[in-house]
């Protein structure tokens, strides 16, 4: 038992959880005090000050989200000292805004517009500042858009980047009237160490920050009599999707996101789990290879632990923080690019169309994934592989623009030849499903029995902590892998940036003796990635992950290797993993970058 | 407020008294606890603006658990127009210094820092000298406390306590959410006693010759004495100290040059008197009604007849306005609104009631900014418009 505190909100007696902040003590009472700087993923910054409230006997106001209760508090939320406060406070945030809300991306999902339209802020009686700034939108960069003009300075987007991503690609500049969010020595943050995961995107409470979209690409290419649109969707956008829909967190729409996109007009709506079922399978056979290398053939230039590659924002900061570790990344390409580079051959070749007629689209909960579509190592099938890829909120756009009724739709099934998946794949979209997906293919080739978990659910990798390890002991492997008996498995999984640093540092000190490490960019895995439905927040986290489960759990195929499109994949085309032809088109290189 | 009848001119803190490391070592054979009683009965209070009482504040710091904790000298003077700490630390730095050990001894820190002003970095060999001497005197007496000196990047901002440890930690000076309070939580998240420089020499007096000296001087409330800055239209500006508790109409007689119409006091967070109150006015902490609290630099400044209320506004608002760390939002666009909003009304661009609405947003800034910064900028708005109302206007 905690112990509590007696205080009183706005007259009512109640008990409270010592340690709790007004902000908390308010919302169990169920009584909303607006915020802006306040998010649950974020430590507290205390400067919106929009969140004040009155407290019996202080003539000052006091931030209610860094207040805690104290004992004998009588607290009032809506008190007309705390009212008029307010208002004025909202109405100074408008008088520094660019508030031209019908142009903006953020119009209807704003928390600043949210709270103008609830206090009924109708006119401005403050001088109006914004023409009096220099403007600057940063649109270099391939994921993200920046409008210094809309910005608030809450400054969530530079708790995020430091506080759960670790890369501090955003800080705070000058003072007073000046000051400003930008990046090191105000460089695009094309230039800096962004790892474009978009994570300060889902966290900006306005228009400040949001994905660069390719909305009208996409329409164009659709309404091309010419091409041949093909659409892939990620495991985490059917978690989300519905979000952004009307439906509550925590609801899989994979059938009806399927029927929307055959609405909207793609020619061929394909599964990004498909080419995670292939990742397995690559990434598997690699990570044995690895060891066997390392264990048997004692090959000193092969690095231990692996580290799985489909995270681009994970990749990219790996390249500027620890390049030395490089040789350590799987050389697997994340499984979005393995579609694109097969879409334009093995596809192409199949359904007998010019791979130079196709336009490759993917649906995405990352921004990453955009940048990863521009790198320009990309381009193995002769084309760009993914030609536009959309976040799940920008799916979620088109849906609207269409003017479908989504929660109508009957559930449609995925198209054929890449359409296929398997329950492993699913979960990718989850802190730990890379591993447990591997780990499901792994133990099965290496002893060819299932792996040890009762209903293939390895739980001892699940789990939203930041860093979490599991060790899987191999016992009576299969003859080829005879060398692997008694082997001690030793797994670790880091998700958020700020906990894969972490790991990081434990394998450059040679601390950590790992064999394998799952590393995602974003807080929660894909499911919390930086393109999904805002707010993402942690409990929203972990319904969207009981949904990805419970997808996985309902699926008749539960392992990659069994998905029978794959096996026909190899059969036809790439004839063995690691082969010739997944070298040249499933595997990647990767670049050092520098810090600054 | 009771006042004095007339000026005080004291002669504590610049008095040359070369005695400190006997007056540390009589010090520190006495027990903490009477210390902290000794000074709580002075009725010292700090004189780096937030007038908090120093006894009760060593006190809290003493009775926290925590192994590691601090003592920081707040040396960042910022205050334009004052420069009382910059003469302490040349003058009679070992007093300082003698503090800060005894402050060390009675809350349990065994390291110091002087958050020194940027500006300040000619006092620094000097400094650095009188510090090796200490340092040398604390290795010969076995006295576990060291003392080191951090300079300041010359924001304004990072006077304020918690900004000024953010920046010690590395990170960008802007205040931090109170609670929890230095002596809770400060440097390094560690229990920290932060005093500005004279507060500390006023601790020295009160070791050396008791509380009971201290607290005959100066009025209720008010006990001792301070240093003032005094400048503008005077004949003889300088640095007096001066018994607390008197009143403007004394110290106007003897300060100003006859002609004057208004005095600041506390500098651009304080508050601006016109002629017509200086006789209720008196100089002390808590003043009720007509009393006035107590400057952060001791800061007074003088206006004649010749001086436009309206120019001396504009400028404290330009200074609020650059000197805001700029991370909430009453203070960061409160600040802006305030200065165009008065330009436009002496344009005509505003009507004269505009003049109300910024007075409203002063009282919002009052009661939301984040800190003293943003808080106290309704002082000399409020107390020079409501004052000099047509100036702002004609
Ligand atoms: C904007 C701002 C600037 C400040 N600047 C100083 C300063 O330069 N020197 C100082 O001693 N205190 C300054 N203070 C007050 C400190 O926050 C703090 O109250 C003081 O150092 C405590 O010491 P004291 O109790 O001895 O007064 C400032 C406060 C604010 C809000
Ligand atoms: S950020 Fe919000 S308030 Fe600002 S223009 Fe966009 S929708 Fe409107
Ligand atoms: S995209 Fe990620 S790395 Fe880049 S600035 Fe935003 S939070 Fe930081
Ligand atoms: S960019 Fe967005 S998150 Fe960052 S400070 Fe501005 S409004 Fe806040
Ligand atoms: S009141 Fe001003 S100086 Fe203080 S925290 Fe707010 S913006 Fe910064
Ligand atoms: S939400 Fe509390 S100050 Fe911003």
């Amino acid at each position: 038992m905690s112990k509590k505190v007696s205080i009183s909100i706005n007259g009512f007696p109640v008990e409270i959880s010592a340690g709790k902040t007004i902000l908390e003590a308010a919302e169990e009472q169920g009584i909303t005090i607006p915020t802006l700087c306040h998010h649950k993923d974020l430590c507290v910054a205390g400067n919106c000050r929009v969140c004040v409230v009155e407290v019996a006997g202080q003539n000052r106001l006091s931030a209610a989200c860094a207040t805690p209760c104290e004992e004998g508090m009588e607290i009032l939320t809506n008190s007309l000292k705390v009212r008029n406060s307010r208002k004025q406070i909202i109405e100074l945030l408008l008088a520094e805004h660019n508030a031209d809300c019908t142009k903006c991306y953020r119009n209807g999902n704003c928390e600043l517009q949210t709270l103008a339209s609830e206090y009924k802020i109708m006119t401005q009686d403050f001088i109006e500042l914004v023409p009096l700034k220099h403007v600057s939108i940063d649109s270099y960069s391939p994921s993200i858009i920046k409008d210094d003009s809309k910005c608030i300075r809450c400054q969530r987007c530079v708790r995020t980047c430091a506080g759960l991503q670790g890369v501090n690609a955003l800080t705070v500049a000058h003072k007073g009237d000046k000051m400003k969010i930008t990046t090191f020595f105000e460089k695009a943050m094309r230039d800096v160490v962004c790892t474009n995961c978009g994570q300060c995107v889902n966290h900006c409470p306005t228009g400040a920050l949001v994905e660069k979209n390719y909305i009208e690409e996409v329409w164009e290419a659709i309404a091309n009599p010419n091409k041949h649109v093909v659409v892939q969707t990620a495991p985490a956008v059917r978690v989300g999707l519905g979000e952004e829909l009307g439906l509550k967190p925590g609801k899989s729409v994979t059938g009806k996101m399927v029927a929307a996109l055959k609405r909207l007009g793609f020619d061929s709506v394909l599964d990004t789990d498909f080419t995670a079922d292939l990742t397995i399978i690559e990434e598997g056979t690699e990570l044995l290879t690895r060891l066997k290398k390392v264990l048997v053939d004692k090959d000193e230039s092969v690095s231990l632990p692996m580290a799985t590659s489909c995270s681009p924002g994970w990749i990219k900061y790996i390249e500027h923080m620890f390049p030395e570790h490089l040789k350590n990344l799987s050389t697997c390409k994340s499984p979005q690019q393995m579609f694109g580079a097969l879409v334009k051959t093995y596809y192409a070749n199949a359904r007998n169309i010019k791979p130079e007629d196709i336009v490759s689209v993917s649906i995405m909960p990352c921004t990453a994934k955009k940048y990863e579509a521009f790198r320009p190592e990309m381009h193995d099938s002769g084309y760009r592989d993914v030609d536009y890829v959309l976040t799940t909120r920008e799916l979620a756009i088109l849906i609207k623009q269409a003017g479908l009724d989504f929660n109508k739709l009957e559930p449609a099934k995925y198209d054929r030849l890449m359409g296929e998946s398997s329950g492993a794949a699913v979960i990718f979209g989850a802190t730990g499903g890379v591993m447990e997906a591997a780990l499901r293919t792994a133990y099965e080739i290496v002893t060819g029995r299932e792996v040890p978990f009762e209903n293939l659910n390895i739980t001892p990798v699940r789990g939203s902590d930041g860093i979490r390890e599991a060790t899987i002991k191999i016992e009576n492997p299969v003859e080829e892998w005879a060398f692997l008996d008694g082997v001690e498995l030793k797994c670790a999984i880091a998700h958020g940036l700020i906990n894969a640093k972490s790991v990081m540092e434990s394998v450059r000190a040679g601390t950590a003796d790992y064999h394998f490490i799952e590393f995602m960019a974003c807080p929660g895995g894909c499911l919390g990635g930086g393109g999904q439905p805002i707010p993402t927040n942690p409990e929203i986290r972990q319904k969207r992950a009981e949904a990805i489960y419970a997808e996985d759990e309902g699926l008749p195929i539960r392992k990659s290797h069994e998905n029978h499109e794959i096996k026909k994949l190899y059969k036809d085309f790439l004839k063995e993993p690691l082969g010739e032809v997944s070298h040249h088109l499933l595997h990647t290189k990767y670049t050092q970058r520098e810090r600054y | 407020m009771a006042t004095s009848n007339q000026l005080k001119r004291v002669d504590f803190i610049f008095r040359n008294e070369n005695d400190w490391e006997k007056i540390l070592s009589s010090t520190l054979k006495r027990k903490p606890q009477e210390l902290i009683n000794e000074l709580i009965s002075s009725e010292l209070k700090g004189r780096g603006g937030a007038g908090f009482p120093t006894g009760l504040k060593w006190k809290l710091t003493a009775e926290s658990k925590e192994k590691e904790k601090y003592v920081i000298c707040n040396a960042d003077e910022g205050e334009p127009g004052t420069f009382k700490d910059r003469e302490i630390l040349s003058r009679v730095p070992y007093k300082v210094l003698t503090a800060m050990a005894i402050c060390g001894y009675i809350t349990g820190a065994k390291r110091g820092f002087i958050y020194l002003r940027g500006e300040y970095k000619f006092l620094l060999p000097e400094l650095n000298k009188v510090i090796d001497e200490f340092d040398y005197y604390c290795q010969e007496t076995n006295l576990d406390f060291k003392i080191s000196i951090f300079m300041g990047s010359g924001a304004y901002i990072c006077g304020e306590e918690t900004a000024l440890m953010e920046s010690m930690e590395g990170k960008r000076g802007e205040p931090r959410n109170k609670p929890p309070f230095p002596t809770q939580a400060g440097f390094m998240g560690k229990p920290t006693v932060i005093n500005n420089v004279e507060t500390l020499v006023h601790t020295f007096t009160i070791f050396k010759y008791g509380a009971k000296k201290f607290y005959d001087l100066g009025v209720q409330y008010s006990r001792g004495t301070k240093l003032f800055s005094v400048s503008g239209d005077t004949p003889k500006p300088g640095i007096y100290e001066l018994e607390l508790g008197m009143s403007l109409q004394d110290f106007v007689y003897e300060f100003g040059d006859g002609d004057t119409k208004a005095v600041q006091v506390g500098g651009a967070s304080g508050f601006l008197v016109p002629r017509k109150k200086f006789k209720d006015a008196a100089i002390g902490f808590k003043g009720k009604l007509t009393g006035i609290s107590l400057p952060t630099g001791g800061s007074m400044m003088l206006f004649n007849s010749s001086r436009s209320m309206f120019n001396v506004l504009d400028n404290y608002l330009e200074f609020f306005r650059e000197e805001s760390c700029g991370q909430c939002t009453p203070c960061r666009v409160g600040c802006q609104q305030l200065l165009l909003g008065i330009k436009a009304v002496k344009r005509g661009e505003k009507p004269a009631s505009y003049l109300d609405k910024l007075l409203r947003l002063t009282e919002t800034m009052q009661y939301t900014a984040k800190c003293g910064l943003g808080q106290s900028v309704a002082n000399s708005f409020s107390s020079i418009v409501e004052n000099f109302r047509e100036e702002m206007i004609y």
